[in-house]
């Protein structure tokens, strides 16, 4: 049996037990009690864009269809039929108003015309004879995610009636995700995926990537042969363009989540040139600029590198601007899922080059990222001795370092490089993993964070 | 084409892609860019579990998502990452075999000297890593080869690989 939680996660010494990386009891536990109770990213709108477009993704361990019904509503169903489990639908995607069960034959309905809710049991064959009319259709629909949310063109969903609205939820983090999910030139929800989910399976426990993609600066070694190759896209050395130097990372204690960016700042940085690679492209990039001056004007703005909505969705708000979600598997494999985004009005030559920059970047085959995935592997495959399992992980650095920040509700900051985003991640999942409700989640006046006591400022605050 | 010319042509395009294979196996990249046509296209696009009757199995070339959708420009860069020696996931180096097999004559095109072929095969790529890593890469090929002054080059491939969930944390060899 492992330990009790407050001895795996040390939050006063910032040490994490190896036990939570490869534990199966503890991985059941997680199913239950982070899985099956956080708003988690099912999909992107531009995956069901007409009515009965439907598309099959992941809740922890349970497969989902999210589907929008014939009315536009969207719906998160599970995807097991109610009589005997088959898996209801065993595309990744399609269009359907009726799924029809290959094992019996029930049917459910998308169109609220036929049945009261869609996802409801539709059709039984010999419901009249066999079951003498006595089964209650009403009764054995599709299992729904009670919780549903479209926000700036990503859908989210979560099991627990009673979870905080999805604003609550993400607290002021969603300044951040906003910068991701917003155009370049700040225009609101101003996204489009790029068609097709990198999806695939990583023999590592799945924290080890929200917690990477939270503010793991430190690890800048793995990529020194990328950078020393460069695949920025204005075809100087590195991985990326320049961008903005008052980086920081801020964590958001009571939440859970995390970022790489800046401080919510009043005046937009000098323009750097972007994307030289191609002159149509980097003149883009230079109009969205000028754009973004414009539109905030002196208004406080936040920008982004990459961050993490706790538990398994982390995302890059700059270049490659991408949406990842680890999907757990077991303790020691995860399902890695990958979606691309660009400006939804940008012109062809700019989505073009963002698409090849994302690939060569990130997913399996990505110069960057398959670097990152050999660190998560090993280090879950050297957790599980018997001796390995009983020692500790260190995130002791900047341990009483973080900074209340202003403009933020209850966020930190915390220097470039620090662990405090990642204590902070394992703090939240300690809270998930002996809360026994949403009511021990967010005790008190409500969902949203309050602020935390400031701690001493360092001296040197240092940037990349 | 004769009989006879058709075999012969056969012949040399499957000693073209032993030979490939032979310098990836034995981490001959250099070598290996050399068989790239300066305007080469290599593709592997993404497989989703969709009706029978859909045409939307595969994600398009220099449109969608993809494992792979590259020229040389970054085929290359690969082939240099790898040869800084700590590009981590290829570090200590992985065993990598090709079999490639089952290539059959699509197209022909141009005269002798400088011909454009178009060939389907098998190809199954085994990776393994450190102590008990296993990867299986196992698809189907399509390839289209100039014949040039330096002899034939890859000018585009296709890697159709039978997996919609890619069982592998990273595809770090080329196929
Ligand atoms: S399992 Fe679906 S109809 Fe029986
Ligand atoms: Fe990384």
């Amino acid at each position: 049996m492992p330990k009790p939680i407050d001895e795996l996660i040390v939050q006063e010494t910032g040490l994490v037990s190896r036990e939570i990386f490869v534990d199966e009891d503890l991985f059941k536990q997680e199913l239950s009690h982070v899985f099956a109770r956080a708003w988690l990213f099912v999909a992107h709108e531009d995956q069901i864009v007409k009515n009965g477009d439907y598309v099959v993704s992941k809740m922890g361990t349970d497969t989902v269809i999210v589907t929008r019904d014939m009315e536009g509503e969207v719906h998160v169903l599970l995807n097991t039929c109610t009589h005997r489990g088959m898996r209801l639908c065993r595309n990744d995607m399609g269009n359907a108003r009726t799924f029809s069960c290959p094992y019996h034959g029930w049917s459910y309905s998308m169109d609220g015309r036929i049945v009261e809710t869609p996802g409801d049991l539709a059709g039984v064959p010999g419901h009249a004879t066999y079951y003498h009319g006595e089964l209650d259709k009403k009764d054995w629909g599709l299992v729904r995610a009670p919780r549903v949310k479209v926000y700036k063109r990503t859908v989210w969903a979560s099991w627990d009636p009673d979870a905080p609205e999805f604003e609550d939820y993400l607290g002021d983090m969603r300044q951040y995700l906003d910068f991701a999910l917003d155009g370049r030139d700040g225009s609101p929800g101003n996204n489009e995926m790029i068609g097709g989910i990198l999806k695939w399976r990583v023999p590592s426990n799945w924290k080890f990537a929200p917690e990477n993609f939270i503010g793991d600066n430190y690890h800048d070694i793995s990529h020194r042969s990328v950078d020393l190759v460069g695949i920025n896209p204005s075809g100087g050395t590195g991985r990326r363009d320049e961008e903005p130097d008052e980086v920081t990372t801020l964590g958001f204690p009571k939440l859970g989540h995390g970022v790489i960016g800046e401080m919510p700042y009043f005046e937009e940085p000098e323009f750097q040139p972007q994307w030289q690679g191609n002159p149509e492209v980097a003149e883009y990039y230079r109009r969205c600029h000028e754009q973004r001056v414009e539109r905030f004007g002196d208004q406080p703005r936040v920008s982004m590198t990459v961050g993490t909505i706790f538990p398994n969705m982390s995302f890059h708000g700059r270049q490659p601007r991408t949406i990842a979600v680890f999907h757990p598997i077991s303790p020691t494999e995860m399902e890695m899922w990958r979606i691309f985004l660009v400006d939804r009005d940008a012109p062809d030559a700019v989505k073009d080059m963002a698409r090849h920059y994302h690939l060569s970047y990130s997913g399996p085959g990505g110069l960057t990222e398959s670097d990152d995935m050999e660190n998560w592997s090993y280090a879950t495959d050297s957790s599980r001795g018997e001796i390995s399992r009983s020692i500790y992980f260190n995130y002791e650095m900047g341990l009483g370092h973080a900074r209340e920040v202003p403009h933020l509700e209850g966020a930190v900051e915390n220097g470039v490089f620090t662990e405090e985003n990642a204590r902070i991640f394992y703090k939240r999942w300690a809270e998930f993993m002996k809360a026994g409700s949403w009511d021990e989640l967010h005790p008190g006046a409500g969902p949203g964070p309050d602020r935390r006591r400031a701690a001493e400022p360092t001296a040197n605050v240092e940037t990349k | 084409m004769s009989n006879l010319a058709e075999i012969e042509l056969l012949h040399e395009v499957t000693q073209f892609f032993y030979h490939e294979a032979d310098l990836l196996d034995y981490r001959e990249y250099a070598e290996w860019l050399k068989l790239l046509h300066p305007e080469v296209r290599y593709f592997i696009p993404l497989v989703r579990n969709v009706p029978r009757m859909r045409d939307n199995e595969f994600t398009r070339e220099q449109q969608d998502n993809a494992w792979m959708d590259e020229g040389y420009a970054t085929l290359e860069k690969r082939v240099k990452q790898i040869l800084t020696n700590i590009h981590w996931a290829e570090e200590p180096p992985s065993r990598v075999s090709h079999l490639i097999s089952n290539t059959v004559l699509v197209q022909v095109e141009g005269e002798p000297g400088a011909r454009e072929v178009t060939t389907r095969s098998r190809v199954f790529v085994y990776q393994n890593r450190i102590d008990d890593e296993v990867n299986h890469f196992v698809g189907k090929r399509i390839d289209t080869l100039a014949e040039t002054e330096h002899g034939w080059l890859v000018k585009h491939r296709t890697v159709h690989l039978d997996q919609s969930v890619l069982l592998a944390k990273a595809l770090t060899v080329f196929i």
